[in-house]
């Protein structure tokens, strides 16, 4: 029978979920790394049990780990001690360098900062992991400040993409209230040279080889909040999502704004519609009908809490614009959570799945798509990313 | 052997005591410490002190035999009762953040 495995990061560790395919009785593994941030945790399609795990923390700094069980054990690739004392050690798994080098990087060393000043850029943290579809050996890093870096050693050694930093509209870049992050990482399952990925507050760049050069692909957005409201750079994006059986549709949660794109991200319009607000950070797709979105709208940038207290996830089955509200077995008074952007994933279950964590330290987990909600847990620290593994 | 005491989170990390020793050669300084305690657990690099810049992590500190050392120069001599063995190096995390 099939398996569910929820993969958790919260502010003071990590978290590993599992039930049957039923879904209703929930095993809880953790904390695992208590008392560290873990921004975000993923599963090689490849391979379900090598997971990565961003484990972060404002004293320590970065570091990355590896489970090659499903979270049962894990390891910092390159943590191994060295064989001769006083040899320096060969690869920490924590390593992240940014690439200024004329020949791939463009010594590109400033960013826009929120006074329009240039900044120096400096690595701060991994908020988002993607492992290959192909190959577990391999995994990208969206990072603070903005980057892309890749692994193909299994996290052992960390190169940057420098092409997307340096492809020109990186000074432009600014950082939004989170941080200047890069957030969102899309592998194009039809076209392995073609990736997506979005900043913030810079928006969302395309490659079409790999990664070796990016553009800009933000026609369409349109943001109240900058000097130039249609700028080719500077929009606020929160998270764009795909289903892989389409991957020339994208849907987008901006800062304000619901959007969709139908060419890969060449324009952008804007599907709000009947949402009671259009902000909101997370945005996924249901397993098995493209056109099926969920999107949590959260009141505003500043009171990031439900709209009226009443913590609703909105459905989309038309891709957009016309949307129902789904409440039951969600609090609908003094709800006062906000749902973060890497906090929504669903698995591929026959009834799909959708999962979503609060920053109140709720999961919540629907079986049937979002009609009927219950949670998996409760009292969890405040949750900053959930995905969903889908096992035989 | 050099003593090193580490804060909780680095001994999780590590898989170690609260106090880590290290055979350093030469001169005892925060320097050859760190690098004999990276090379021993290469897990620890970059959270100690950063991988480019080698300063100290803001958040922490060094102390020993009663003394803050961590603004000494990296390359300065650490005291003897640390060089002997007698006293550890303390690396502690600062309180702070809530």
């Amino acid at each position: 029978m099939s398996q569910v495995r929820v993969l958790v990061g919260t502010r003071k560790g990590a978290f590993i979920l599992t039930s049957d395919g039923k879904r209703e009785q929930w095993d809880v593994s953790g904390p695992h790394f208590a008392g560290w941030e873990l921004y975000h945790l993923k599963g090689s399609p490849a391979d379900p049990n090598r997971l990565y795990a961003s484990q972060c923390s404002g004293w320590f700094g970065q570091i990355i780990q590896r489970s090659n069980d499903g979270g049962k054990t894990w390891e910092a690739p390159g943590g191994e001690t060295m064989p001769a004392p006083g040899s320096m050690p060969a690869g920490a798994s924590n390593k992240f360098v940014y690439d200024t080098s004329p020949e791939t990087g463009n010594p590109l060393t400033t960013h826009q900062w929120y006074d329009g000043t240039q900044h120096p850029w400096e690595f701060k943290r991994v908020w988002h992991l993607e492992p290959s579809l192909t190959d577990p050996d391999t995994v990208y890093a969206g990072v603070e400040d903005a980057a892309l870096f890749r692994s193909t050693d299994g996290g052992k050694t960390w190169q940057e993409l420098a092409g997307l930093r340096g492809h020109g509209s990186g000074p432009r870049w600014q950082p939004g209230a989170g941080g200047l992050c890069l957030h969102t990482i899309l592998l194009d399952p039809s076209d392995p040279g073609r990736m997506f990925i979005a900043i913030s507050a810079a928006g969302a760049f395309r490659t079409d080889d790999g990664g070796k050069a990016w553009r800009p692909i933000n026609r369409g957005l349109r943001s109240e909040y900058i000097p130039d409201p249609t700028a080719e750079i500077g929009h606020c994006v929160h998270r764009i999502a795909m289903h892989p059986s389409r991957p020339g549709v994208l849907f987008m949660q901006k800062h304000w704004d619901v959007m969709r794109s139908n060419d890969a991200g060449e324009s952008w319009q804007e599907v709000s519609g009947n949402l009671p607000t259009d902000f909101g950070f997370v945005i996924d797709v249901h397993a098995h009908e493209p056109n099926t979105i969920y999107v949590i709208p959260i009141k505003s940038d500043s009171e990031h809490y439900p709209p009226d207290g009443k913590l609703r996830v909105y459905r989309s089955r038309t891709g957009g614009n016309e949307w129902e509200a789904l409440t039951k077995g969600l609090p609908q008074r003094d709800c006062y959570v906000n749902v973060l952007r890497d906090a929504m994933a669903v698995d591929s279950l026959d009834s799909c799945g959708v999962y979503f964590g609060t920053t109140g330290g709720q999961v919540y987990a629907s079986a049937d798509a979002g009609d009927t909600w219950a949670p998996i847990v409760r009292d969890l620290p405040g949750v900053l990313s959930v995905e969903v593994q889908t096992l035989p | 052997m050099i003593r090193v005491i580490l804060p909780a989170h680095l001994r999780t990390l590590a898989h170690a005591g609260s106090e880590v020793e290290v055979e350093v050669e030469g001169k005892i300084t925060q320097r050859s410490v760190l690098d004999a305690l990276e090379a021993r657990y290469p897990m620890l690099c970059g959270t100690i002190r950063d991988h480019v810049t080698q300063q100290r992590r803001p958040f922490l500190r060094f102390f020993a035999c009663e003394q803050d050392l961590s603004n000494e120069p990296p390359d300065a001599p650490l005291p003897d009762a640390v060089a002997s063995g007698a006293e550890p190096l303390f690396i502690i995390g600062a309180i702070a953040g809530g």
